[in-house]
């Protein structure tokens, strides 16, 4: 699908997809462009998180990954990230990922990316 | 309970002391290891620390929240014994530990070839050291010959591949890998090395290593390994030789404990053992599963990383079951020649496989296997976000078989 970027104050504003085609317990990822990192979009039981989507610790997109409450899984490795503070759960990751923010409207999901560390 | 030992220093232990603590343990955790570095992640070592710069330290499991848990750690120092009714552990030092509880982690180690003592180049891979050891010989160049083309000889072989050397690979068996995959995707699996131009030679086990010096009068050391010669008289040159055919439990200190011992520690359900108060978790444990209705020894990294939270329940709760989390279901990975595999369930003998998608000729597919019409297992190729999918499923039957 494509995304409508805007860039606003350091941050790219992504449209991930409509509200609808991210139910509950499903995630998608989106490339955020200009040789950014892709981000994976989640409907945790209702609320929509971002994060980036590369596992801190190897190569796995993590919207590929396992969710279950407010963390995912790593499909690989399994590493779990806090969806809402981006903070690693146990091993084998030991850093985070950044988080995005999210906004709904009309009923499209945003993505606020943060722009990449050391960009600024 | 106010002591607690850990016997092991690897993922599982480290695991168990984590959970002595998130569940409320405010005692003495003594974590005996005896290796002499802190606990570190093994996966890597048979990829690409092998030919990369990756440091000791980035391997590290511990982080700084560890700092907290208060752990004693007696590193260094090998378990020697079990005194059951005092739960007393003799360790190699000539110390002794005395504990109201015991987590035994004690892990496996590799399995070694006979005729390989004192011959320089030929390597197992299990510890951090065997892979500082290995990669040192490798950077020597090849050729290098794998004996076993399980997941370990099998990412070996792919890495060194890639980093430039000619790699041969043996294995016994006519099909690697059939015995947690079955001869179909065994064979889909192996060709991997076809693909990439290592020969796979199957069927042939190992005659015996080949090294400088062979013929010396008896007593002197041996050389370095130059050939491998197979069963049918075959006699591959070799510079490094990987042997990678499995592992066996750590258990021999449990001898005299009244421990059951059958290929590990016989445990129940949620890891009980025969001895009150004395748990077994991770490679070194045969723990019952009641989906499978046998007991089952897991050498699988998230195995060793989730178990401990339902053996530290165990101890710490006795025979109250409740909040105990169900036993995960088995999940392993592996990655070569740039293809990821992931497995999930409980495949036995007999059970059927369907491919699910993809074709197995493309290395991106996933399969299922099934007994009686149902899904027992789940292999994929390079297909991370359904296999996800098949894991959350087969969980989910996994968990609410009745036991």
């Amino acid at each position: 699908m494509e995304h409508t970027e805007t860039l606003t104050h350091h941050a790219t504003v992504l449209v991930a997809c409509r509200i609808e085609d991210l139910p509950p317990g499903e995630s998608l990822r989106i490339e955020a462009g200009n040789g950014t990192q892709a981000v994976a979009v989640f409907n945790a039981d209702g609320e929509i998180h971002a994060i980036d989507d590369t596992c801190t610790h190897q190569d796995a997109s993590l919207a590929d990954g396992w969710l279950e409450g407010c963390a995912v899984e790593c499909p690989l490795h399994g590493a779990c990230f806090d969806l809402r503070t981006g903070m690693p759960s146990g091993p084998p990751a030991k850093k985070p990922v950044r988080t995005h923010r999210v906004s709904v409207e009309d009923g499209l999901v945003h993505v606020h990316v943060a722009a990449p560390v050391g960009a600024l | 309970m106010r002591s607690v030992a850990v016997v092991g220093a690897s993922l599982a232990g480290l695991s168990a002391a984590r959970a002595l603590r998130a569940q409320g343990y405010d005692g003495r955790i003594k974590l005996i290891g005896d290796e002499t570095r802190p606990p570190y992640d093994r996966p890597p070592l048979s990829k690409e620390f092998l030919v990369s710069g990756t440091s000791a330290e980035e391997l590290a499991l511990t982080t700084d929240d560890d700092d907290s848990l208060g752990i004693d750690w007696r590193l260094g120092t090998t378990a020697t014994a079990l005194d059951a009714g005092e739960r007393r552990i003799t360790l190699s030092d000539g110390g002794d530990v005395r504990a109201d509880g015991v987590v035994i982690a004690t892990g496996a180690r590799a399995r070694t070839l006979p005729g390989a003592d004192g011959m320089s180049g030929v390597h197992t891979l299990r510890t951090l050291d065997d892979a500082l050891a290995l990669r040192a010989s490798l950077r020597s160049g090849g050729p290098l010959v794998v004996i076993g083309a399980g997941f370990i000889g099998s990412e070996v072989a792919s890495t060194a591949m890639a980093a430039g050397l000619d790699v041969t690979v043996v294995e016994a068996l006519p099909v690697p890998l059939a015995g947690p995959l079955g001869a179909d995707m065994g064979s889909t699996c192996a060709g991997l090395h076809a693909d990439h131009g290592v020969p796979l030679l199957c069927g042939t086990p190992v005659r015996r290593l080949l090294a400088d010096g062979d013929g010396s009068p008896p007593g002197f050391s041996r050389g370095r390994v130059n050939g491998v010669q197979l069963t049918d008289g075959t006699v591959l040159p070799a510079a490094t030789v990987l042997v990678g055919i499995g592992a066996v439990p750590n258990t021999e200190w449990l001898a005299g404990s009244g421990l059951t011992v059958r290929d590990g520690v016989l445990t129940d359900a949620n890891c009980a053992t025969g001895l009150p108060h004395v748990v077994a978790v991770g490679d070194c444990a045969a723990s019952y599963h009641p989906a499978a209705a046998r007991h089952v020894r897991t050498e699988h990294w998230t195995h060793a990383h989730r178990q401990p939270e339902t053996a530290v329940r165990t101890l710490l709760a006795g025979d109250d079951a409740s909040g105990r989390p169900p036993t995960p279901l088995p999940y392993f990975w592996s990655e070569q020649y740039g293809v990821r595999i992931q497995f999930a369930g409980d495949r036995q003998d007999g059970d059927s496989v369907r491919i699910e998608s993809g074709d197995p000729e493309d290395r991106c597919f996933l399969a299922v296997y099934e007994r009686d019409g149902r899904p027992t297992a789940v292999l994929a190729m390079n297909q991370s976000k359904q296999f996800t999918r098949w894991r959350r499923q087969l969980a989910t039957g996994w968990t609410t078989v009745p036991t």
